[in-house]
């Protein structure tokens, strides 16, 4: 036989509301059907790694309250990134913005700024939020601002600025604030801890061992608060209204300098909250390796999530289980190579999503 | 000749076919039928050129008659047909085929090389000068090519440096000098002044009778029937006349030809004194986007009911005028608009004080493609009652609104939630109108609100225009189209490289006048001058007399200029003599105004 028909690839962009949400979840099977290929190549057994993955992720409470604690933060950076991403704004400093929330929050701790034996819990707790957020909108100012006002390329700025912050934190956790010469911070006192569900163990056993803290609840009220601002507000559709086709927005009377700074600020603050929870509810102190990229895995997860917030959360807890498994098999990098290859995979599905491929019969054989 | 169309059912409808020379056609498509998804491109269309003639490929934005010649150069392959060149049978698979065979085409969008001169844009592509390139030889041999069919250029020239018809005269020579024989001109007068299009229509006569084929796309009749000899018609991808001989037509018959229903222009512009000042620009000035003094100490103003029609070839400074008063450029000197000074504020500012803006941009400016007609509706009252709640945006109220608009403005889309970009051109204008004009504004500042849209959407959106100048609306409307300047306009400025060089109330409307102004002659040198461009070809005058009365000759008195000018007078064709319609007047209305001018013989 002959070659077939020849092939137009043809651009459109018509298609279905849910052939985009099908694309994302075939991308996700797709990426452990090719990982898996890998895996069996190397010469293990794909279906016992995967059986193993989902125990060690989903196999216990322990476990699953495991998954939820590493998903907060990517949650939370990930409705960063997915509000800044629907104005068509690259933040992808998430990670810079995360360890500056991280070290403002440590700083009421480490200073400290309020007295931690006389002052509630409550407050210390509030003013560490505060803080945190605080540090992560001024940190995302910087780019937002330069954006505005001299339009240079956020996506090299805020990538910089990732190295920035992570060096500027490791100044005080190797000097001012190292203890012993390690190269963290002491353990914050326990009224700078997040509440965990461990804490309630005397009244309900089942919570024993649980390291499930409430920074999940702020991830889920952050969630619903993007909702509502993306899809409900006259905020979210200037935002859109930008994203789409800013000219318009401008024509529109829209003020785009401001809004982009907003946007950042927020997109920002977001990730600083994700900083403030992972010192006060994980590791109960600053430290080198407070982060394992969530920065950059935030990014995926908003883009694998189609920037829709509610989405973002089943995607970081997706996410959550791929960190949690990493931990208890070798090599870890299986994970990575999972979270690689989706993230590829999308991105192609959205190209693919916009074209078109045709095996075109030549007239000649139609007329036949 | 190859019309064998013995099947087709409009066959009755198909006009008679002119004499066919004896020589073997430069050019021969036959059946040609391309689809795209959802549209008949061309339906078995046949087109035959002979050596040495100007053929016109006539028809509508949209009737199929790139898509037609693209097939001829390569670009897009037929799904049936066949195509012969000097009786040659060939089959195209890219653009580099059909140089190979002769054909070559000027496509309306240049693709020069800005910084480059005219010989390096011309020798760009070419395996020619291998490795050291003698600019100086190449020159020569270019500036001898230009001479051999009259054309005027400098070879050394930067593109840059060039006019728009100068730089169409360097396609032109890009092609020839590749050896082609067979030219396609893709709707060449459309980017160029009427006396610049006179001289093209010179050289492309004059390489005709040197034995080249032209094939020459456009829509305006007047212009037809000046350069070609032949022409076919296409209408929706068919032919409705193919090779027929362009003496057996009336424009009448060839406009219901190419748009199948009578044209009826009927503006009905009522007379009114204008009212207040409602805007006043004092010294304005802007420099482009490359930082080039764009607007040049702009002085103008504009009343209470009143359309001020801004004239001028594109890139004379009319994008920046607008853009200042709409706030999207800054500028120095004052905009006064109700008593405020509007220069340098944010566009918002005006919108608030009621001022409506259709862009020129109708897809890149004036709408977010992706997003729904609702959110295209309320893109300048999201922040207003009942669609704007507290923080919230109720996008039921929303649309509601849009879907009352889509009714009243008859927008054509499945729904409100339909994206902008599905819209087709006619369409996105209405809703651009439909946002703009339901908020009754104080003043609308339009820039070529009718460009590409059909017939029937010109009208509309002009009808529209001249109801809000009733309703007290102050209007300031920039348009390429002469025509249309002329038929809504109370008084028309004429800018020419950023100065308004001319302002002419509409009891003077004289186009001879606004054309040369247009050009950069000023009003003063005109009254000592008479108008250059009455050079003519004597074909046309013949067959094209219509309206002019002598009394048209004469000033016409203040009431009924607007209407006359579009209106009864022009349309009713008389029965004298045909000599009184070739008046220097007659042809050169007709040429400044194209098909248009024609249109209003339908009536």
């Amino acid at each position: 036989m002959k070659i077939p028909y020849p092939v137009f690839i043809k651009r459109s962009e018509d298609y279905p509301k849910w052939l985009p949400t099908v694309t994302s979840v075939s991308a996700v099977v797709l990426a452990f059907v090719i990982s898996g290929i890998i895996l069996a190549a190397t010469g293990a057994n794909p279906f016992s790694v995967y059986s193993y993955f989902f125990r060690a992720s989903f196999g216990s409470w322990g476990a699953f309250s495991d998954v939820i604690v590493k998903a907060t933060p990517l949650l939370l950076i990930g409705l960063g990134c997915a509000l800044a991403f629907r104005m068509r704004l690259w933040n992808i400093g998430a990670e810079g913005q995360f360890f500056v929330g991280a070290f403002l929050a440590s700083a009421v701790v480490m200073v400290p700024l309020v007295n931690l034996d006389t002052t509630p819990r409550w407050a210390i707790i509030a003013l560490m939020m505060v803080l945190g957020m605080v540090g992560g909108a001024l940190y995302a100012f910087i780019p937002g601002f330069l954006k505005a006002r001299l339009n240079i390329n956020e996506i090299i700025i805020t990538l910089m600025l990732n190295y920035i912050a992570v060096l500027w934190n490791n100044y005080w956790i190797f000097g001012k604030w190292s203890e012993a010469g390690f190269q963290m911070t002491k353990t914050f006192p326990r009224s700078a801890w997040l509440p965990r569900l461990a804490d309630y163990a005397r009244e309900i056993p089942a919570f024993s061992g649980l390291t499930l803290h409430a920074g999940i609840i702020f991830g889920l009220v952050a969630a619903l608060i993007i909702y509502l601002i993306i899809y409900r507000s006259k905020w979210g559709y200037k935002i859109t209204l930008i994203g789409d086709n800013p000219r318009a927005a401008r024509y529109a009377g829209i003020d785009i300098t401001r809004n982009t700074i907003l946007v950042f600020m927020v997109s920002g603050a977001l990730a600083g909250l994700a900083g403030m929870t992972e010192v006060s509810g994980t590791v109960h102190r600053l430290q080198e390796r407070i982060s394992t990229s969530y920065g950059f895995s935030g990014v995926i997860v908003a883009w694998l999530a189609k920037l829709n917030p509610f989405a973002v959360i089943v995607v970081s807890i997706l996410f959550g289980a791929l960190l949690v498994a990493s931990r208890e098999i070798q090599p870890s990098g299986i994970s990575f190579l999972i979270q690689g290859i989706t993230l590829f995979l999308v991105i192609s599905s959205d190209v693919l999503l916009k074209y078109e491929i045709k095996w075109v019969r030549p007239a000649q054989e139609i007329a036949q | 000749m190859a019309h064998h169309e013995p099947s087709l059912p409009y066959k009755d409808k198909l006009m008679t076919f002119s004499e066919t020379p004896d020589a073997i056609p430069a050019v021969e498509m036959r059946d040609i039928t391309l689809r795209f998804p959802g549209v008949l491109a061309n339906d078995q269309v046949n087109f035959t050129l002979y050596p040495g003639e100007i053929h016109a490929l006539l028809g509508e934005n949209g009737a199929g008659k790139s898509t037609l010649m693209n097939v001829l150069t390569g670009l897009y392959k037929p799904q049936s047909g066949e195509i012969f060149i000097h009786g040659k049978k060939v089959s195209f698979n890219s653009p580099r085929d059909a140089i190979a065979n002769g054909i070559g085409m000027v496509h309306q969008h240049f693709m020069l090389v800005e910084s480059q001169t005219v010989t390096e844009n011309i020798l760009i592509g070419l395996d020619a000068p291998r490795f050291a390139l003698n600019l100086k030889k190449f020159d020569h041999e270019i500036s001898d090519l230009a001479d051999q069919y009259g054309i005027h250029i400098d070879p050394t020239a930067k593109i840059w440096q060039l006019s728009v018809g100068e730089q169409q005269r360097v396609e032109i020579l890009k092609i020839l000098y590749r050896g082609a024989n067979i030219l396609i001109m893709d709707e060449p007068t459309a980017v160029l002044a009427p006396q610049e299009a006179d001289e093209l229509i010179e050289t492309l006569k004059g390489m005709a009778a040197q034995g080249k084929s032209i094939a020459f796309i456009s829509h305006k009749l007047a212009e037809v029937k000046q350069v070609a000899d032949t022409l076919t018609v296409l209408r929706r991808g068919r032919a409705t006349a193919e090779r027929a001989d362009l003496h057996n037509f009336t424009r009448e018959t060839l406009a219901t030809l190419m748009v199948g229903r009578e044209v009826i222009f009927n503006l009905q512009k009522c007379d009114q004194e204008p009212g207040r000042e409602v805007l006043r620009l004092e010294d304005v000035s802007a420099v482009n986007n490359k930082n080039l003094p764009a607007l040049r100490n702009v002085d103008l103003s504009l009343n209470d009911g009143e359309i001020l029609g801004i004239a001028g070839v594109a890139g004379n400074g009319q994008s920046e005028l607008v853009e200042v008063i709409t706030g999207l450029r800054p500028c120095s000197g004052h905009i006064w608009f109700e008593g405020k000074d509007i220069a340098n504020k944010p566009p918002a500012f005006s919108i608030s004080h009621g001022l409506a803006h259709i862009p020129e941009d109708r897809i890149g400016v004036g709408s977010a493609p992706n997003l729904s007609l609702t959110s295209n509706i309320i893109m300048k009252r999201y922040d207003q009652k009942p669609i704007s709640h507290k923080w919230q945006l109720d996008y039921l109220a929303a649309d509601n609104l849009a879907d009352g608009l889509k009714d009243e403005y008859d927008i054509q889309a499945p729904s409100v939630q339909t994206q902008a970009r599905k819209l087709s051109g006619g369409n996105l204008q209405k809703l651009i109108l439909a946002r703009e004009l339901s908020s009754t504004p104080r003043m609308i500042v339009a820039m070529q609100p009718t460009r590409g849209l059909d017939v029937g959407a010109i009208e509309s959106v002009q009808q529209l225009l001249l109801q809000q100048r009733e309703l007290g609306c102050a209007v300031l409307l920039v348009s390429e189209d002469l025509d249309e300047l002329l038929a809504l306009s109370d008084r028309i400025a004429v800018m020419y490289e950023g100065h308004v060089i001319g302002l002419v109330c509409s009891r003077d409307f004289d186009i001879n006048q606004i054309g040369l102004m247009m050009t950069g002659t000023l009003p003063e040198e005109l009254s000592s001058e008479k108008a250059p461009s009455q050079v003519e070809d004597t074909r046309n005058t013949a067959k094209t007399s219509e309206g002019a009365t002598p009394s048209e000759e004469a000033k016409p008195s203040v009431e009924d200029i607007p209407s006359d000018v579009i209106g009864s007078e022009v349309s009713t064709p008389t029965e004298d003599d045909p000599e009184a319609g070739s008046t220097e007047k007659e042809r050169i209305l007709r040429k400044v105004l194209g098909n248009k001018y024609d249109q209003r013989g339908e009536e």
